[in-house]
């Protein structure tokens, strides 16, 4: 009883335990209506601790109470003393919990209304210690939480209380095994006990349990109910293949691809594996700064002396796992791997000593320049090599033994220089800021440099005054002394000079975006002229075909074929290239090769296409020039990256027949200067040697 | 014009793939269910050659799959059990909900179960496609039959895992078909031929796991329980194959002797018998006794197309297997206690030995350490205490090096105590140009039947010398010229600077000059040849360039690092020596 109460402490339920046992009513609420505090409950313990077998029961709540000490009799009226208003006449405050006091100095109201104040000092641990060493009584001392006292608990109440503890009665005198007398007896007797008719649900079959049943009976029916089945928990095995067909594919389809396997692991996995296979210190660094998706090997390879030293691998699960998720999510394909020779890749080409003769070695270098050499034009006859730098000379050097037999000073840098194809005419174009001037380097017969200055004297100026789009000027007596003959006067700076095959005309370009970059000159009658009515774009050089009245005219991107006689576009080739640096003809005049600044090198076909035949990125950098040889299969580029790559460029008379185009000879010298290399090539018109200038002032012959 | 307006994206490869979402609403699956059935049947994900056209112009990452696929889906019978069950699920939680007990009881009786036979015959139509597939199913079981019997998984599900791979171990000793066993950090690999397919597995060291968080064992499960389906078919066809008892029957055993003896220790008969099979000590029961004469010798008929270099080197080789099969047949094996009992166990009863050991220690032991027929004791400890004459104590690693090697060898290297040889991978084929570790070498030379080098001192020497010129002829023959040139060119020098630059013979130089010209010259018009590739033919050509240079430069890291440890170890023992002398 009390123990229950104790659970449900906090109902006021006073009057109706007071109903049940008049023993303990009265001092129930005082004890029990609070939860016990751990001091209420040490008291407790100590009791059963140390008085294991007290005596007689006794009852707690009269001993607390003040004014009802003794234990009442059980026979006693219940009333006689019971009643919740009378309940604790000291203090007023009720059943509540007593903690709401503990803030203030009292803890409730007497029956005056006077505060009950709460004894001065409380007792710290210290005092309760001392007590509990000194006071040989403390094991029944309970604190009243109503009125802050410590009671002594009597003999009885300590009795009760133990009695209590073992589960017996608190009242002494009850005895629990009284001889039971049964109501309802196993005899049967003559008359019934009660004297009611049965039901008559008794005797007629229930209608509840029909509707169960027949719910049963519809549920098996419609097999929502299924019979208990045997459960078999041994998984069956057969031989589930004992009629494959071999020939069958796989159900799904044709294109499943089996899983691959796992590689196999290679001797740095071994747990103790040969010592070249442990990874340094800095290895060790390196593996752990990687991303786990990024490394080579998932593991770090480690040395265990022996096998009893091995330990779990902490990622196993792990790679199962991921295994499993490879299985399942990873996209498989079936990739063809090469199994390529790399020798079988590279082609099969004749072999260079096969096709020589080309220049293989460098043979000369024609120092004398000091700045570096843009352009060179050699004689017809290969005798003599007139070059153009920007020091602001035009310098005209003896092939054979690289000697300067003249310079001539021209006071700006020479763009482009062009001696005149024609044998019979000694004559130099050379093209200087706004202005050509055409130079008798009077070089060689003596005969023939007489010739052409009678050529260029024997002009008879016109009646009538012509327009032309520039100005001619015959040199000075100064000038004439120094070989100069004509001077060209434009309105821009001049790119490129270029002449004719026959020696008469020649063509220039000016960096000018009008229709008149591009004119057409000629020597004899002091005559120029624009071709174009309108631009098509900048200008990088333009070229004379041999033999047919045809003239090339490469802008940035395209290639432009014109007919001179008939005055129309023929062709627009198509480079492919960013932009054209230079472009030269094979002297067959159907095959086209173009140099650009991406580093191409560009082969037209004339008759086959205006889309290259061929192009070759054999430079690392910009192309400046391309030349072919007059009269060998050859042709090179010059670059940036300062070499010279000599091909053979075979142009067969059978049209059926492809050019056949083999790289022969990279010719190296020419140092880098301002980052350029070489910045002209050129061919021998007789021997299959090679002219470079360079960005380093110097000319370099090929042999 | 006229005609129908033509759709994007409704012809073409947007229309063979279907994206997983749509997948799943196609086959009415939640994503869970989806996904089990895609494990189950064996279905992956399919990467289109044109993403964007397939996901309608859209470039969001998207899994795809192949239309036709998941159309061969729809007709799985298994899907329905998965609605099945998810109906299951739905009653239970019902009936858990109204607290119906006989509801949930009735249920639980009545959970939907399927089988997986169908689908395994589906997806390896011969025995032989589901062997090829072995290898993930043997670590996958071998892994669970490992954990822990709480928690993770069901416990059915770890007994059967158990069982089964005990099985195929059983079968593996029955058949000799272990091929190559290989101790890594991560575990134990094993390469056993079965009916001429290789199945390499990989075993875990025997510790508890430390389960991670971040590994989704429901995964992991549906796997497993396609797996050992598939491994218990394997099984049987492969019991049958050698004509033993399926499932499989201790040799000698009936179950009225042993039951007074087990009937102590075990509480279930059928635990005693699998505890006994998994000792792997003794052989199996066959069904029909093996009989001598039927296996007559096959006659051999000569292939077509095949010399006699061939078949000459085919019957070297079958005379080889026939002789690592029987690798430790007579010898007796006795196993410590502190060394691995199963692998050791499984390795030595697979080539042909017997295997005991202390009674205590497992169940099984067949003879005890007193026995005096024991040739070989396993013995993983620094030193022993009482050695007994007649037998070697050796170091496990014997044991799997013997094995990988095919021949036994000499024990002197694994004594107890002993530092250890490397133990080397067999699954690696060295191809000319990788790099060979010299242990491999001497390996080699062992099988070739050269004489073992000899344990003094000054053979150790002279062995590592040689070693190292193999190394760095093998790698560096180019270096050697180089070497040899820097020579002559200080040896030049030195001439100059003692006596007169006349003393000059020109002869031999022109003669290596026309060696060295000849090369030169070849190597340019190899450059040159390069120049005249095509673009792609270059990129491809530079790529296999690049990975040979990187496999050579790997190999002589390697090289490097062995001479310079060799150094190391070499210049310690003299150090020692001389320290001992003293």
């Amino acid at each position: 009883m009390l123990e229950g109460q104790e659970e449900e402490g906090d109902l006021p339920t006073d009057s109706d335990e007071s109903v049940y046992s008049g023993l303990e009513d009265s001092g129930s609420d005082s004890l029990t209506e609070e939860e016990e505090d751990d001091r209420d409950r040490g008291a407790e313990e100590r009791l059963r601790s140390r008085n294991p077998q007290a005596g007689k029961a006794t009852q707690l709540g009269p001993k607390i109470r003040s004014k009802a000490t003794d234990p009442q009799p059980p026979l006693q009226n219940e009333y006689a003393e019971d009643s919740s208003d009378e309940e604790d006449i000291r203090n007023t405050v009720g059943n509540i919990p007593m903690g709401w006091y503990q803030d203030f100095p009292h803890i409730g109201y007497n029956l005056d209304g006077k505060e009950i104040y709460k004894p001065i000092r409380s007792k710290d641990e210290l005092d309760k210690f001392l007590e509990k060493m000194e006071n040989p009584d403390y094991w029944r001392t309970v604190h009243d939480k109503m009125t802050g006292v410590d009671v002594k608990l009597t003999d009885e109440q300590v009795e009760l209380v133990s009695r209590l503890q073992r589960g017996q009665f608190g009242d002494v005198n009850f005895n629990p095994y009284e001889p039971a007398v049964d109501f309802f007896s196993s005899q049967v007797r003559i008359h019934p006990v009660t004297n009611r008719p049965p039901d008559k649900r008794s005797f007629i079959p229930s209608l509840v349990e029909k509707e169960k049943v027949s719910k049963l009976v519809h549920a098996i029916k419609m097999g929502w109910i299924k019979p208990r089945r045997p459960r078999e928990d041994t998984v069956a095995f057969y031989d589930l293949w004992a009629q494959e067909d071999h020939n069958s594919i796989l159900g799904r389809h044709k294109m499943h691809v089996p899983a691959p396997k796992l590689p196999l692991p290679g001797h740095e996995e071994s747990y103790n594996p040969p010592p070249e296979y442990l990874p340094t210190e800095e290895e060790k660094l390196a593996w752990e700064q990687q991303e786990p998706s990024e490394r080579k090997l998932n593991f770090l390879a480690q040395r265990h002396d022996c096998l009893r030293r091995v330990p779990a691998y902490p990622r196993f699960i792990h790679e199962r796992f991921e295994r499993c998720l490879d299985l399942y999510l990873c996209p498989r394909q079936r990739k063809m791997r090469v199994s390529v020779d790399p020798e079988d890749l590279i082609p099969k080409l004749p072999k260079p000593q096969d096709l020589r003769p080309f220049p293989t070695v460098q043979a000369l270098v024609y120092r004398g320049h000091t700045s570096l050499v843009r352009c060179i034009s050699v004689s017809p006859a290969g005798q003599w090599l007139v070059s153009g730098s920007d020091d602001g000379t035009v310098k005209f050097w003896e092939v054979c033994t690289a000697r300067c037999v003249k310079s001539l000073p021209v006071q700006a840098a020479v763009k482009s220089i062009a001696w005149n194809p024609n044998p019979a005419i000694c004559l130099v174009a050379v093209a200087v800021e706004h202005t050509v001037l055409l130079v008798n380097p009077g070089l060689g017969d003596k005969l023939l440099c007489g010739a052409t200055d009678q050529l260029l004297e024997g002009y008879v100026p016109p009646e009538e005054g012509r327009l032309q789009p520039v100005t001619w000027e015959e040199a000075t007596e100064e000038e004439h002394r120094l070989g100069m003959r004509l001077r060209v006067r434009f309105g821009k700076p001049l790119k490129q000079v270029t002449w004719h095959g026959r020696g008469d005309y020649f063509a220039t370009v000016v960096s000018d975006n009008s229709h008149l970059q591009v004119l057409i000159h000629q020597a004899s009658k002091r005559w120029s002229q624009a071709p174009f009515r309108r631009s098509k774009g900048q200008v990088q050089c333009v070229l004379f075909h041999p033999l047919r009245p045809f003239f090339f005219v490469a802008t940035q991107r395209f290639v432009r074929v014109y007919h001179l006689l008939k005055q129309e576009l023929t062709k627009k080739l198509l480079t492919n290239c960013k932009w054209v640096s230079g472009m030269a003809l094979h002297p067959g005049g159907d095959n086209l090769i173009c140099g650009s600044y991406d580093s191409k090198l560009v082969w037209f076909d004339l008759d086959l296409s205006t889309k290259p035949y061929r192009v070759l990125r054999h430079h690392k950098a910009a192309l400046r020039t391309v030349a072919f040889h007059p009269s060998y299969p050859l042709f090179a580029s010059g670059s940036d990256d300062g070499s010279v790559i000599v091909c053979h460029g075979m142009v067969y008379n059978d049209l059926l027949q492809n050019p056949l185009l083999v790289p022969v000879k990279v010719l190296r010298g020419h140092q880098l200067a301002h980052d350029l290399g070489v910045l002209d090539v050129l061919f021998h018109p007789t021997q299959p040697w090679l002219f470079s200038a360079g960005a380093d002032a110097t000319i370099r012959l090929f042999t | 014009m006229g005609g129908l307006e033509k759709k994007k994206y409704e012809r073409g490869s947007a229309t063979n793939y279907i994206t997983r979402n749509k997948a799943r609403k196609k086959l009415q699956l939640s994503l869970p269910d989806f996904r089990r059935l895609c494990i189950l049947k064996g279905i992956y994900p399919h990467e289109p050659k044109h993403k964007k056209k397939v996901n309608k112009g859209s470039t969001a990452a998207r899994t795809f799959y192949l239309l036709k696929d998941i159309k061969f889906l729809l007709h799985e019978p298994i899907v329905n059990k998965f609605r099945e069950y998810k109906v299951f699920v739905r009653k239970l939680r019902k009936a858990y909900g109204k607290s119906e007990w006989n509801t949930v009881q009735r249920l639980k009786e009545n959970k939907p179960a399927y089988k997986l036979d169908h689908i395994i015959k589906e997806r390896y139509p011969t025995f032989v496609d589901a062997l090829r597939d072995l290898d993930d199913a043997l670590s996958m079981c071998v892994l669970f039959a490992t954990f822990p019997r709480t928690g993770k998984c069901h416990v059915q599900i770890i007994q059967l895992c158990r069982r089964l791979t005990v099985e195929f171990l059983n079968y593996v000793i029955a058949s000799h078909g272990l091929r190559k066993v290989f101790l890594s950090i991560k575990g134990i690999y094993y390469q056993a031929e079965v009916l001429g397919q290789l199945v390499t597995w990989i075993t875990p060291y025997a510790f508890s796991h430390n389960h991670p968080t971040d590994v989704d064992y429901r995964v992991m499960a549906t796997f497993t329980e396609f797996y050992t389906t598939l491994l218990g078919f394997v099984n049987f066809r492969l019991y049958q194959s050698l004509n033993l008892h399926y499932p499989p029957k201790i040799e000698g055993y009936s179950s009225v002797e042993m039951k007074p003896e087990d009937g102590e220790a075990y509480a279930l008969d059928s635990e005693s018998t699998l505890e006994k099979l998994s000792a792997l000590s003794t052989g199996l029961a066959r069904a029909v006794a093996p009989n001598i004469e039927d296996e007559a010798e096959v006659d051999e008929f000569l292939m077509e197309g095949e010399t006699a270099e061939q078949e000459e080197a085919r019957r070297k080789e079958e005379e080889d297997l026939e002789k690592q099969k029987k690798l430790f047949e007579g010898l007796q094996f006795f196993l410590n206690r502190e060394v691995p009992r199963e692998p050791l166990a499984f390795v030595i009863r697979c080539f042909g030995g017997k295997v005991s050991w202390d009674k205590s220690v497992c169940i099984g032991a067949t003879y005890d350490v007193t026995d005096p027929n024991i040739t070989h004791q396993i013995v993983d400890r620094p030193n022993v205490e009482k050695q007994v004459v007649g037998r070697y104590y050796l170091q496990p690693q014997w044991v799997f090096d013997s094995a990988n090697a095919k021949m036994c060898l000499p024990v002197a290297d694994y004594f107890p105590g002993v530092m250890l040889p490397p133990h080397l991978s067999p699954f690696v084929s060295e191809k000319e140009g990788d790099y060979i570790p010299p242990e491999k070498l001497k390996l080699l030379a062992l099988q070739r039947g050269e004489e073992p080098a000899e344990d003094s001192e000054s053979g150790e020497e002279e062995e590592s010398g040689e070693e190292e010129e193999d190394a760095t002829e093998g790698s560096e023959e180019d270096s050697d010229k180089e070497d040899e040139g820097k020579l002559r060119k200080m040896e030049a020098q030195r001439s100059q600077s003692k006596s007169l630059p006349v003393k000059v013979t020109p002869g031999q130089v022109v003669k290596e000059d026309k060696q060295r010209l000849m090369q030169e010259q070849q190597s340019e018009e190899k450059r040159l040849a390069i120049m005249m590739m095509k673009k792609r033919e270059k990129y491809l050509y530079r790529k296999i360039m690049f990975g040979k240079k990187r496999k050579i430069r790997e190999a002589n890291k390697l090289a490097e690092k062995r001479k310079a440890h060799d150094a190391a170890a070499k210049s310690e023992k003299k150090k020692s020596k001389k320290a001992r002398r003293e």
